[in-house]
């Protein structure tokens, strides 16, 4: 004998629909423990979103370090900062949104089902985020062999003699100060870093998708992971966004 | 593979909590013509945010430049992340992450600044 | 029903009631098919082995520590071995026990049966949030092995940073790995909540115990990343000198503290605010009647949430934050303890005039009720900064602390527990053995941690392992209680396992209650329902379950 309750009575009467009949059909990938389609894609982005909240949040401690570091620290904010390249930090930044605008693209192929553009735009956007890897990988390289590099080697002597070592458009700056900077580049290795690294992963997931956009899986009314993906893609982007100005523009004229 | 669910009884229940269709979102579809116009605006901005830094504005030049950089972010966020045209609750889910964010800097700041009141 | 019957369990008739043959349990045979599932109340199953581990590890610590606070002198141990004792009791206690607890136990096997779902939103999340809590675990356990971690369980900066030798960089990313463990966890809750309620459950028909898991996955989402920048920081710090906390290189070491209390404080609500909910289930149903002022218990969850986020400095009052930022902060910490109170009030209007039985469930709820408002209370005095900077660090705190934990969580937890354990297994246990486990329970917390109101307020320290000698009798009056404690938690354990084989077939509601997961058999089904349920009655509706019993006893007929 089982242990369910029987009843009787015809269960509780229900209110009768003004329901539009949608049709039900469901694709290979649904869930069986959702009832629709569109609750498991609304699903699925929603809990997309609380992750990318928690990113928030995650890069959010650093730049509140940012913040608090720039103010106490500002006159080694600025050579320090001077020295990256704006050319090199522009080209990046341009290469990023063109990468986000070719995703953005992918989504839309996806939903037309169109599977030649569904590829070619995500290749493109690979492309474009290899470069801005690229770049960023020049740009530490340049830093490296002029021994920014938060910890041992780290050296203050262009910053303290600017003039030394042909730097024209800076004040020298104390010793004392100068030994600051190495939290200015810290901020920038952090964050830049982080901010690759979520890159990196990202291109690894978009391989993947790629690999499955090749066979159809996505032009056949399944978008969930191209659509989840790209808001995941599109938020690295506004990270870097916020990190061009911050790192890379700060007092541009510091002897006016 | 497809087939057709099975409705409980058979009986269609009009669904006021409004869960298995949200708000009847209906799928827009964002066009490329859309993403072109974003894409261009996202460029510009960034051309002006690097001319703005070699202007002299003093203590405004930060101001500026994150004025950008929010005007650039909520436009990736509200037309490529098409939050524009989703439901209110990934609105609300969106404004409470950065809620929450600007609540860390700011009182986490309310103790930087007043310590040395007056020197900062 | 007897008008005279001092219990309202109700069994089936034990000589023909048998465990319905087809549940969750005996759906899928072998290893593989618990390590790799996808269903909720598997993994609630899992959960609940791990964190019991862990739990009897922590405790383990607890016990070495009273231990060698049976002498006034520093002799069981060497100084730095008692810091690494109270720092894993902490850390193991904290991250690996309290925070897990109840949501990824009951909350995982009941919000999609209380919601009328078939399992949560993201299942194979789920079961990842299982492994990185291992994970986590796994990490704690080598840290320990490796040696141990000695900074406290709050890992201050520069004292983790620059002036200990011991694993802090495997700890932190032990509790960096279980800190995702907990987020992905909130994250499924609320996909579930928001998007998976059966037609008919509208937010005001959803059980309390489904609010209080809404609020604290808020935090457990917006909290635990910060959390986790703290970590990494510190162990970049550790590791490569980036001067971040390093006074010498301009850094500031309260920024970690700031950043680490901004998730810290939200995760004493993460631990207590699911615990709460389930005191909400407790009470009304051994009250049989339905929680007194529901919209303003349901609220002041979320307020709680809320508040909870804009009160973190108060740990931070004698480290060097401005007085002025330490005005604000006491200022809404008195704020926050507004929505706690207000549910306590619920509770006690809840009871009044309902039909009170005292089942095992229902001693552990009034045990909370009792110790959560001591330690909410004691709260308020640590709130108001002139008491603070008297009180703070000594063992005043700790007793604090451990009332709203132990005393409110844990008493909670193991209330929850034996509430659903009926449903999860099928089985009922022993309710006089119960019973009194709960009692030792009570009087071994109280002895424990009474005496620590009162050795803080006069002045003995945490964390110190040496104390003058006329503080020994408090010490060894707390050591004492801590032993019967023990005892207290030990024999749930081997109760509950005993009832597993022996114990008395519960059915599908022993204790009469409301609630859709009260409807289902007993262990229930993989997918829950045969049917999606349709809600269509109040939560805690008493008369909706009249009606519904009466039909039972015609079709009988």
């Amino acid at each position: 004998m089982d242990n369910s309750i029987i009843t009787t009575e015809p269960l509780m009467p229900r209110e009768t629909a003004v329901h539009e009949p949608h049709e039900h059909v469901f694709i290979p990938q649904h869930r069986h423990h959702f009832e629709t389609e569109e609750q498991q894609r609304e699903a699925g982005s929603f809990g997309m979103w609380l992750f990318l909240l928690t990113e928030i949040m995650f890069f959010g401690g650093l730049f509140f370090a940012y913040l608090l570091y720039r103010n106490w620290y500002y006159d080694a904010f600025v050579p320090a900062s001077n020295f990256l390249s704006v050319k090199l930090g522009g080209a990046n930044t341009a290469i990023l949104i063109t990468s986000g605008f070719f995703m953005a693209l992918a989504v839309w192929a996806a939903e037309m089902r169109n599977k030649q553009v569904l590829v070619w735009t995500l290749v493109l956007t690979m492309i474009f985020g290899w470069a801005f890897i690229g770049i960023k990988g020049v740009e530490w390289h340049d830093e490296w062999v002029h021994h920014h590099i938060p910890g041992a080697g780290f050296d203050i002597a262009e910053f303290v003699n600017p003039s030394a070592h042909g730097i024209t458009d800076q004040k020298a700056i104390p010793p004392d100060m100068a030994q600051h900077s190495q939290i200015f580049f810290f901020l920038y290795f952090g964050m830049t870093g982080m901010h690759a690294l979520h890159m990196i992963i990202g291109l690894g997931l978009l391989l993947w998708l790629l690999w499955r956009a090749q066979r159809g899986d996505f032009t056949a009314g399944y978008v969930a992971p191209i659509e989840n993906f790209a808001l995941y893609w599109h938020f690295v982007d506004i990270v870097w966004l916020f990190l061009f100005p911050l790192l890379y523009l700060i007092n541009r004229h510091p002897l006016s | 593979m497809t087939h057709v669910a099975q409705q409980p009884q058979e009986q269609h229940y009009h669904d006021p909590a409004n869960v298995t269709n949200p708000e009847h979102a209906s799928h827009h579809i964002v066009t490329p013509a859309v993403y072109g116009i974003v894409y261009a605006t996202l460029l510009a901005f960034t051309i002006l945010t690097i001319f703005a830094a070699d202007w002299n504005l003093g203590v405004f030049n930060p101001v500026v430049a994150l004025a950008i950089a929010c005007t650039k972010a909520v436009v990736v966020i509200l037309f490529f992340m098409h939050v524009k045209y989703q439901s209110n609750l990934i609105k609300m889910t969106v404004a409470s992450g950065f809620f929450t964010f600007i609540v860390l800097i700011t009182m986490t700041l309310s103790d930087y600044m007043s310590r040395a009141w007056g020197l900062w | 029903m007897s008008a005279t019957s001092t219990t309202i369990v109700n069994l089936p008739d034990q000589t023909t009631a048998v465990i319905p043959k087809k549940n969750y349990i005996s759906a899928e045979h072998g290893l593989l098919s618990w390590l790799l599932t996808g269903d909720h109340k598997r993994i609630a199953m899992l959960y609940l082995i791990s964190i019991t581990f862990f739990f009897f590890i922590g405790g383990a610590f607890a016990g070495l520590v009273r231990l060698e606070l049976l002498t006034p002198q520093p002799d069981l141990v060497a100084s730095d071995t008692y810091n690494k004792f109270f720092t894993m009791h902490g850390v193991i206690m904290v991250f690996l026990f309290l925070v897990p607890s109840v949501p990824a136990t009951l909350g995982n096997f009941l919000i999609p049966i209380m919601l009328g779902a078939r399992d949560l939103a993201f299942p194979k999340i789920n079961l990842l949030s299982w492994y990185l809590y291992l994970a986590g675990g796994t990490l704690t356990l080598g840290a320990l092995v490796l040696g141990g971690v000695d900074t406290g369980w709050t890992f201050t900066t520069p004292l983790s940073t620059h002036y200990l030798n011991t694993h802090v960089v495997t700890t932190a990313a032990a509790i960096f790995v279980a800190g995702f463990s907990s987020i992905f966890t909130g994250l499924n809750f609320i996909v579930t909540i928001h998007r998976m309620r059966c037609p008919g459950m509208t937010w005001f028909r959803m059980p309390l115990f489904v609010w209080s898991h809404y609020a604290a996955s808020i935090l457990m989402v917006l909290g635990t990343p910060v959390l986790a920048i703290a970590l990494t920081l510190v162990g970049l710090e550790r590791l490569v000198g980036i001067g971040v906390f390093d006074p010498s290189k301009g850094g500031d070491p309260l920024l970690f503290q700031h950043l680490f209390w901004f998730y810290s404080h939200p995760a004493v609500y993460i631990m207590i605010l699911p615990g709460m909910g389930v005191i909400s289930e407790v009470i009304s149903t051994f009250s049989r009647k339905r929680v007194f002022g529901y919209t303003a218990v349901a609220f002041s969850s979320v307020a709680i949430a809320l508040f909870g986020f804009f009160v973190w400095e108060h740990h931070m009052f004698i480290m060097g934050v401005s007085n002025y930022s330490a005005l604000v902060f006491s200022l809404l910490t008195m704020l926050v303890a507004v929505p706690s109170a207000i549910k306590i009030f619920n509770w006690a209007f809840t009871l009044q005039k309902g039909s009170i039985t005292f089942e095992t469930p229902m001693l552990y709820a009034f045990g909370f009720m009792g110790l959560f408002t001591i330690g909410g209370l004691t709260g308020v005095f640590l709130g108001s900064l002139g008491m603070d900077i008297q009180l703070t660090e000594t063992y005043f705190i700790v007793a604090h602390f451990h009332f709203v934990m132990v005393g409110g969580m844990l008493m909670a937890f193991l209330a929850g527990v034996h509430f659903w354990w009926p449903k999860m297994t099928g089985r009922m246990y022993p309710e006089s053995l119960s019973k009194l486990a709960a009692v030792v329970t009570f009087i071994g917390f109280n002895l424990t941690f009474l005496p620590q109101f009162i050795l803080g307020y006069l002045g003995m320290p945490r964390r110190y392992h040496a104390y003058p000698p006329e503080y020994q009798v408090l010490n060894v009056l707390s050591t004492a209680g801590a032993t019967v404690l023990g005892v207290g938690y030990l024999l749930p354990i081997l109760y509950l396992a005993w009832s597993l084989k022996y114990g008395p077939i519960a059915g599908n509601n022993p204790w009469q209650a409301t609630g859709l997961e009260w409807q289902i058999q007993s262990p229930p089904l993989t997918e829950n329902f045969t049917e999606i349920p349709v809600m269509d009655h109040e939560a805690y509706d008493y008369e909706w379950l009249e009606h519904k019993t009466q039909q039972e006893v015609t079709t009988v007929g």
